[in-house]
Formats: C-alpha cells, sequence, structure tokens
C-alpha cells in the first residue's frame, strides 16, 4: 500500500530507507526509546501497599527520563490479582492518562507491553507511556505458590492440574526441564551454573536481596523443591516495582539519559495448543522457538550480534531453554552454554548482569529490561566510584564486590518467559 | 448440574455451565475413561475443550479411550504447596503418552494426559513406589474416588505391560 507508505515517511519525519517497508512489521525499528528505568528497593516485607510501591518506581523512571507528570499521558500495568491498578497510580502522582490498560499476566508481560506502548503511541492515542509492576511478592501474594495462590477453588481447567497437586510455576515446568534432560543428556551440573553465574553478577549489585556468590555444589546440595529443582534453581520471592518510559526516539533525544532504542518486540508468543501446551512436542522446546521468528528479523540482527542477554531466570531452566531456542546456541546445547562462561560477566555474552530473578529480587521480568538499559547506558549501578562529572568509572573488574558494566554494550536481548509454551522478546541498542 | 466437593484440603467443583468437564467427570465417576472425539477429523483430545484444536469443529462425542501408555515425562514434588501432599511426599506428576493417537497427528504429539503416580487403589504411591518409575515406565490409569461425582485419573505401573529395565530418572537421588 503505497500511500501508507508515504503516511508513515510523513508522520515520522525521517527518510525511508531500503530496509524500511512499511508493509512489514519492522518498519517501527528503532523508531522508539526507553527514556526512564525506575524500581524501589528490593525487599522481602516491604511493609507498603503494592499502590505505595507503584507509585515510587514510576516516579523514578520518570524522574529518570527528566519528566514531570505533565509528560506522561499513558500507563500499562501487568499482575495476576495482586497488585494496584494504573489510575491509582497515575493519580497518586497528578498524572492525567489519555491512555491505560491493566493486563493480567507475569512474566512475559515487560517486553509484549513495551509493543504495547509503541502501538498505542503511533496509533496516536497517547505520546509517553509507563510501564509497571508493583508486588509483594514475598509479604502478601507469594510467588512461590503459596497462601493466596493456592485457596482459590479448583474448577474448570485446573481440575486436569491443581488437582493432581500440580500447581506451582515450578511445579508446572518440571515435566519440560526433566524432558530436556532426557532428549539432550542436560546435567544437574551444567544448569547449576546458569545459578552461579547470576550470584556472580548480583555480588557487583548493591540492590542485589541475595549477593553471595554460589558453587555449583551449593546448588546441587540445596534441598529438593520438585525435581529437577533444587532450591536454589528457583527464583527468589521479594517485593517491589519496577518501571520503565516509553516514548518516541525523537522525544527521547530531549531526556537527560543516553539513548537506548528498541529495536525489536515480539509479545506473547505462543507454542500449539496454549491452552496446554504439553499436547504440542517436543516439549523441551518452548515458545522462543516461534517468537526467534519475529524477534530477529524485525531487528534485523542476529544472536551473534547481542552483546549481552536477559533470559528469564525463574528457574535456572528457563533461562538455559530459553538461550537454545531463541539460537544462541544450537537447540539441546543449552547445557554447555550456560556453563562455559559464556553467560558470565567477562565471558562473551553476559546474561542477567543483575543477578535476576533468582539473585538481585523477582519481578516479573522487568528488572532485566532495567539492567539492560542501564549497560547500554554505560551506567551499570554497581561499586565503581563516581568521577568528577558524576558519572560512574567503570574498571571492568568483575571480581567480588566490583564492576558488572559490560564493556562497549551496544546491543541487548531481553527473552521473557510466562510459561515453556509462551513468551515475549525485545532487543534495544544503544542510540 | 454442578458439582462441589473436596479433596486433600482443596475445594474441587465444576460449575453448572462447565458442560464439558461435567461430562468428562461423569464418565470418570464410573470409573471409564472417555475423551471427545471430533465427528470431522475424528481425532481425540484431552484435556477436555470446546473445539477441535486440529479442525476447529465445534462439533464432537465421547468415545472411550484405552487407559495405557508410557511416561512422557514427569516432576517429583518434595515440597508440597497445598499443605495435605506434605503426609505424601515425595509424589509424582506424570505426563503420560497414550498409545492411542501416539504419534498423531503429527509425529511430536500425543495425548499427553496428567496425574499422579498411585497404587492399583489410586492411593498416593509410596517413596519406593516412586523410585520405580521414570520416563519409560509403562502405566495403566486407575481412578481415585474425591467425592460425589468427581473421581481423578491416575496412573499406576503396569504390571502386566514389559517395563524397561531402567526406566530414566533424574540423576540425583
Amino acid at each position: 500500500m503505497p500511500e501508507e507508505r508515504t503516511y508513515l515517511i510523513e508522520r515520522n519525519g525521517l527518510t525511508l530507507k531500503n530496509e524500511l517497508d512499511a508493509s512489514s512489521p519492522k518498519f517501527l525499528r528503532d523508531r522508539y526509546a526507553i527514556a526512564g528505568v525506575g524500581e524501589t528497593t528490593y525487599s522481602r516485607g516491604s511493609g507498603r501497599s503494592t499502590r505505595a510501591l507503584g507509585t515510587w518506581a514510576v516516579r523514578n523512571a520518570m524522574r529518570d527520563a527528566g519528566m514531570e507528570p505533565g509528560d506522561i499521558d499513558g500507563m500499562l500495568s501487568y499482575s495476576g490479582n495482586d497488585s494496584t491498578f494504573a489510575p491509582f497510580i497515575a493519580g497518586d502522582l497528578g498524572i492525567r492518562l489519555n491512555f491505560y490498560m491493566d493486563v493480567h499476566g507475569g512474566g512475559s508481560s515487560t517486553e509484549a507491553l513495551v509493543g504495547i506502548a509503541m502501538g498505542v503511541i503511533e496509533a496516536g492515542l497517547c505520546k509517553t507511556v509507563a510501564i509497571f509492576r508493583a508486588m509483594n511478592g514475598y509479604s502478601e501474594v507469594r510467588i512461590g505458590g503459596t497462601g493466596a495462590r493456592s485457596a482459590p477453588p479448583v474448577t474448570g481447567d485446573q481440575l486436569h492440574s491443581r488437582a493432581y497437586g500440580w500447581q506451582a510455576a515450578g511445579q508446572m515446568f518440571s515435566q519440560t526441564f526433566m524432558r530436556h534432560m532426557y532428549d539432550y543428556g542436560t546435567t544437574p551440573e551444567q544448569v547449576a551454573m546458569v545459578k552461579v553465574a547470576h550470584s556472580h553478577h548480583a555480588s557487583n549489585n548493591p540492590k542485589a536481596l541475595y549477593p553471595k556468590r554460589v558453587t555449583v555444589e551449593d546448588v546441587l546440595n540445596s534441598r529438593f523443591i520438585v525435581k529437577p529443582l533444587h532450591l536454589m534453581d528457583c527464583c527468589i520471592e521479594s517485593d517491589n516495582a519496577t518501571a520503565i518510559v516509553v516514548t518516541r526516539a525523537e522525544r527521547a533525544r530531549d531526556c537527560p539519559r543516553p539513548l537506548v532504542l528498541i529495536r525489536s518486540v515480539a509479545g506473547r508468543v505462543c507454542k500449539p495448543r496454549s491452552d496446554m501446551h504439553y499436547q504440542h512436542g517436543p516439549i523441551s522446546t518452548v515458545a522462543g522457538h516461534y517468537a526467534k521468528d519475529i524477534l530477529w528479523p524485525n531487528a534485523g540482527l542476529g544472536p551473534g550480534e547481542v552483546d549481552i542477554t536477559g533470559s528469564y531466570d525463574a528457574f535456572t531452566f528457563t533461562t538455559l531453554l530459553q538461550l537454545e531456542d531463541y539460537g544462541f546456541c544450537k537447540k539441546g546445547d543449552g547445557g554447555g552454554y550456560v556453563s562455559d562462561g559464556t553467560i558470565q560477566l567477562g565471558g562473551k555474552r553476559p546474561n542477567n548482569t543483575s543477578g535476576g530473578h533468582l539473585c538481585e529480587g523477582y519481578t516479573h521480568g522487568m528488572s532485566m529490561v532495567i539492567e539492560n538499559v542501564r549497560q547500554l547506558r554505560g551506567e551499570a549501578d554497581d561499586s565503581c566510584p563516581a568521577g568528577q562529572d558524576g558519572k560512574r568509572q567503570h574498571t571492568f573488574d568483575y571480581s567480588e564486590g566490583g564492576c558488572r558494566q559490560v564493556k562497549d554494550a551496544e546491543i541487548t536481548a531481553n527473552l521473557g518467559w510466562a510459561i515453556p509454551g509462551t513468551g515475549s522478546a525485545m532487543v534495544l541498542r544503544k542510540g | 448440574m454442578a458439582i462441589n466437593t473436596e479433596y486433600f484440603g482443596m475445594p474441587l467443583g465444576i460449575g453448572d455451565l462447565d458442560l464439558e468437564n461435567l461430562a468428562f467427570f461423569r464418565y470418570c465417576a464410573e470409573h471409564h475413561f472417555h475423551l471427545q472425539a471430533c465427528v470431522e477429523c475424528e481425532l481425540f483430545r484431552y484435556p477436555p475443550t470446546t473445539a477441535c484444536p486440529w479442525c476447529g469443529c465445534l462439533e464432537s462425542r465421547w468415545m472411550p479411550v484405552e487407559g495405557k501408555g508410557a511416561v512422557h515425562s514427569y516432576g517429583e514434588v518434595h515440597h508440597a504447596i497445598q499443605s495435605a501432599f506434605r503426609d505424601h511426599l515425595p509424589y509424582m506428576i506424570l505426563l503420560v503418552d497414550l498409545d492411542t493417537q501416539l504419534g498423531r497427528p503429527t509425529e511430536h504429539e500425543a495425548l499427553r494426559v496428567a496425574g499422579n503416580l498411585t497404587l492399583p487403589d489410586g492411593k498416593l504411591a509410596p517413596p519406593e513406589e516412586v523410585r520405580r518409575a521414570g520416563i519409560g515406565s509403562r502405566v495403566r490409569m486407575v481412578f481415585t474416588d474425591v467425592g460425589e461425582g468427581i473421581s481423578l485419573p491416575q496412573w499406576t505401573l503396569d504390571q502386566d505391560a514389559g517395563q524397561p529395565e531402567a526406566p530414566w530418572r533424574y540423576p540425583q537421588e
């Protein structure tokens, strides 16, 4: 549709390059940015409501973007009957909304909502969107599945799951993980290296709740929760809120922080039979297998060009499976990939440099996006001393308590996981 | 008519309008295993759905399916979420590939039916029985009577079938 292409060129005020084709989804490549990021303290026992936490995080992200309440007119959030809706957060901060939406969901939401934010801004519904996730995942609705999460009556589809004591995330995913070991010979020692790597990263993150470095033996000697998961294969439960601000690239250029552009998004891509994905094999293949065919073509690059990954680590295994299915290594070689040093700081492609959900705090994915934004800005908030210009002088010494900034980071990928059958992803680049 | 009962400390119910699950569990209550077969492409599906996942046809008929198969994968719970399961640790959550319709409509598909590993009487399997089961184990379906109108399909090791010499189990016991 030539007319539509002309419209897009005028609207964006940019020259149409050969690679940009308005008839394909990739025409928004680099047109949007994450202008601000922010979070609360990570804690176990916040002593505050999710409303207070959400307000705190959105305010931090807004200020990070150099914005005032009047600069934000869109808001998105995600939750599972455990949070506060956008109008209350916006109301508390004096933000008048032209658009908002609160969606149900967890770990595949951040990247998908970035895509929605881009879409509604592009459609003219609003101009700048704050996205937040506020949760008391330890002190109110526990992420591990005890308490409120196990209380509702077992009805409908859950008669075929919860009735079997099959309901917490680790229980639900255990068959996928186990089958991966069976199919590909993945070993417990290899898998444990994900926790080892992330704990090393957390030891250089003053925000992290669990900054202690652990060994493979520590992981394998921790008690079983549900085989093949030991306690240390599982993420932590924490109370916190996280927020990001999405706006047009040209608007973001006026913001104080270094520019971080959104290169590509894939949102809640599903395997067949999204109701009961185990019906479609191989069950050791996850949604990334499908999402990669949207993510990489839209980004115009492939996994080989990515400097840092943020692969959802609800469990050690989820990181491994996603890295594999997004093509960072051959299918089945994930065990080798996560245990050969590649994913550690100082390695070829570090993963979850903040320590992620296994060590920093559990945020349903948003904290890994925040971390990658800071990495691309060159502003990882480690313990390196500030110089005279107020900026951190990164040492790139990754020993315990030291630096966690990745040198010359230009491209990052976030891989978000809801269940084995559903995932989202996003590629960011330094502006 | 709606069904409401309790099992392992969990309220369990089927609503008036959940016709598919009402039908499924009506058969289970009689210790029969029936699945919906599409009236057009004739493929079975599990669990109950409102249309055929392969052709979208809304019409189906309930047909008997043999409750035999092999363990495709499992999880072995050592830390219970629901407190009533704490007395039965570890317990297994199996995904079983039924012999019926295995590898159809594509090579990677099967009717993968969930359930716990139980003894032939439908009670959760004790630890020594759990250690005998793994990927590849041959199992047959039994039922656990939960309450009025609800029995759960479960799996027990099939003594009459040839078992693999050593079913695959997680390497760390």
